[in-house]
């Protein structure tokens, strides 16, 4: 099953590498990982996407926890989050397809970014299925180049 | 203002630090030229790094304080990576200090250039490149803090050159902020109940005492709790010394060269308490046929070690000094007479030392059973790494903590000479004994150089097979007897050699001789080295085939 990870850690050069170095010597599968400043300048967020049963997550968080950079590890799966990922993706476009591609735009509620003469480069937002959901609608008309990056979380405000 | 050199020594004096084992170079210059000013520290020059780490986790062990060690960049942090790994895999607190080329050569592969930082990440607890010479002081204090606090480790330290001369004042740091760091010391309350219930339960019950009870410096509580509730204990190889091995509820070292009624007890056991250890696979051999019939507690200062290896269903995390003093508070005195009786009559039945007197080759049992005669009681043996390790960890009397010092997770050869000449310097008055074979002697004897120089007394013994005695076995029976690169054609003369370094030297391949020459070896003053010549065809029995459980012994005899 996927889990999500928020970690936080010391804002210090080297971290990231720690962490990832963590992941591959005990051979645990990173699907994505985004590290980012926090509201706090000595506090990064590395939002990660982690593959693995029960135990394998239980082992990762254990692990994670033991780096003496790492401040916090949360796993937010069943949590009630809100997650997003970004896409860029450059669309074949002959006239004759715009038409059809800008509606596919429209109900998936990204945008156009910039034009080219034979392509569009759409931009969205939103998490893996809506991500998912895109790319397949528009691989049809020739994908020339796609690029998404993985996912940040955040839990939801408390009602 | 002074240099960032000075900075480190004085910080290091305030850490308490006496010894450093250290090899100089280009980028370490300044910090040695600091190392000289000081009163506090001498520095033991060692013959290569790696002994340098070795030496500082031998002193380490012998000490339970942290061992430190130092080097210049590039091949001299690279040699100490052996030595960092062994300790790191026994939870070793050592600190190492490598130079490092100037920070604005770094990255460009300058000489002597290596990327010690990223190289010793996934052997270090944790590890610092300094760039800022004001920030030596917070560096050393959290350095010394993360090597011995918790589960201890090793921790490096890489000092560019233009740090350690550029100046600053010296600035006493205060208090540590570490927040993703914090040790849990004492066990939960709820846990702690459920888990002495249990014990008080428990038919069978059985201990399995690691390295993590010396760490601790638990043996006393442990040995409480044996005592008060009519436990049996096993140790794992790490653990030997942590309960002593004369006591009638002691059995001795587990494993896939475990002592037969060690194992057999953990086949039959009802409660198993795994205190500081981690089931690694040289213990548990299968893990699904390891103690089937047991409810496992595993009490652990690393939250990461429970569920690692086994399905463990009572974790308790917490030092194990702290958390066996909560234990021993609640659990009543207990008898478990026909358990113990079972136990007698397995230990009976296979007992440890297989003696062959018809047979004309003297048998390692009776050199071991010669120095647990001659040796006198405050000793401490190091080990390196093959059949001689594994003879000396089952038939060795051992009974104190800090009393046996050999590489059991990496299983590092090279291990044992250099880790004596730390155990002496941290313990002049102790007899020091390496136990080594031909093939791992001369992996570490470099280091002979440094017990002369430092006249150290080391007692250096040599079990001569004339081959790698342990792979040899391995290769019996995984390889149907196909002996390939293990048998030396030709060795050289170590008598000689240890001569060389003025060692006294003695030889022995003949049985009537052995008593005489054990006894001397051990009471000469000085360095010795002796030199018992065995068969090449000997094995450790009993032993667990891969894939058995460790009740599925071969060579019981």
């Amino acid at each position: 099953m996927r889990h999500t990870l928020a970690v936080l850690v010391e804002n210090q050069p080297g971290v990231l590498s720690h962490v990832s170095g963590l992941f591959s010597r005990r051979g645990y599968n990173i699907e994505s990982l985004v590290v980012s400043e926090t509201e706090d300048h000595t506090v990064s967020r590395i939002t990660l996407v982690v593959e693995g049963d029960e135990q394998v997550i239980e082992q990762v968080t254990k692990q994670l926890n033991k780096q003496v950079e790492v401040i916090k590890v949360n796993d937010i799966t069943n949590e009630e989050i809100v997650e997003r990922q970004l896409l860029l993706l450059k669309v074949s476009a002959d006239p004759a397809d715009r038409q059809e591609i800008m509606q596919i735009v429209d109900i998936f509620r990204c945008r156009i970014v910039d034009i080219g003469r034979r392509s569009l480069v759409v931009e969205a937002t939103g998490d893996e299925k809506k991500i998912q959901a895109i790319i397949k609608s528009l691989r049809p008309f020739g994908i020339q180049e796609l690029v998404c990056t993985g996912s940040v979380a955040m839990l939801r405000g408390q009602k | 203002m002074v240099p960032g050199a000075e900075i480190l020594i004085k910080c290091l004096e305030r850490e308490g630090v006496e010894v450093i084992f250290g090899y100089p170079g280009g980028a370490a210059l300044d910090i040695f030229d600091a190392l000289q000013e000081s009163s506090q520290i001498r520095n033991v020059l060692v013959r290569h790094e790696q002994g340098a780490a070795h030496a500082a986790s031998g002193y380490a062990r012998a000490k339970g304080t942290v061992g430190v060690c130092l080097a210049t960049s590039g091949p001299g942090a690279t040699n100490l990576v052996t030595g960092i790994a062994t300790a790191y895999m026994d939870s070793i607190p050592i600190v190492a200090i490598t130079g490092q080329v100037p920070t604005g050569m770094v990255g460009t592969d300058a000489f002597q250039e290596v990327d010690i930082t990223g190289i010793t990440d996934p052997i270090t607890k944790h590890n610092y490149l300094v760039k800022d010479v004001r920030d030596i002081p917070r560096i050393v204090k959290e350095a010394f803090y993360i090597a011995s606090s918790g589960r201890p480790g090793p921790v490096l330290i890489d000092i560019p050159k233009n740090i350690s001369a550029s100046k600053a004042e010296y600035q006493e740091y205060g208090e540590l902020e570490l927040r993703g760091y914090k040790p849990n010391l004492t066990g939960h309350n709820g846990q702690v109940k459920q888990v002495s219930r249990l014990i008080q339960k428990a038919k069978h019950p059985l201990i399995c005492a690691g390295g993590g009870v010396i760490s601790a410096g638990a043996a006393e509580e442990l040995f409480e709790l044996a005592e008060k509730s009519q436990i049996p204990v096993a140790n794992t190889l790490m653990g030997l010394g942590s309960f002593p091995l004369d006591h009638p509820l002691a059995l001795g070292v587990l494993g896939t060269y475990g002592l037969a009624s060690a194992n057999f007890a953990v086949h039959s056991c009802d409660v198993l308490i795994a205190l500081g250890m981690r089931f690694d696979d040289r213990v548990t051999s299968s893990t699904e046929k390891f103690a089937p019939n047991a409810r496992i507690i595993h009490i652990d200062i690393d939250a990461a070690e429970v569920g690692k290896n086994v399905r463990v269903d009572y974790p308790l995390v917490g030092d194990l000094k702290i958390v066996l003093n909560q234990i021993n508070e609640r659990v009543k005195e207990m008898q478990h007479p026909e358990w113990l009786e079972e136990i007698r009559q397995i230990k009976n039945k296979y007992p440890k030392r297989i003696n062959r007197p018809e047979s004309e080759v003297i048998n390692t049992g009776e050199v071991m059973e010669y120095l647990n005669e001659y040796l006198p009681g405050n000793s401490i043996v190091t080990t390196d790494v093959g059949q001689h390790q594994m003879w000396a960890a089952q038939q060795l009397i051992f009974k104190n903590p800090r009393s046996f010092i050999s590489s059991g997770g990496l299983g590092t050869m090279g291990y044992g000479i250099p880790a004596a000449v730390g155990a002496q310097v941290a313990c002049p008055a102790a007899t020091v004994v390496a136990i080594t074979g031909d093939g791992s002697f001369q992996m570490g004897m470099s280091e002979l150089g440094t017990a002369l120089e430092q006249d150290l007394p080391l007692k250096i013994l040599i079990l001569n097979n004339q081959c790698l005695g342990m792979v040899k076995q391995l290769q019996d029976h995984y390889c149907e007897g196909r002996h390939v690169a293990v048998h030396f054609q030709k060795n050289p003369d170590f008598q000689h050699l240890a001569r060389a370094y003025g060692a006294l030297t003695l030889r022995v391949a003949d049985r009537t001789e052995l008593a005489q020459k054990v006894r001397e070896f051990a009471e000469h003053p000085g360095l010795a080295v002796l030199e018992v010549i065995i068969s090449s065809k000997d094995n450790v029995y009993p032993m667990v085939l891969t894939g058995s459980g460790i009740n599925e012994m071969v060579g019981l005899g």
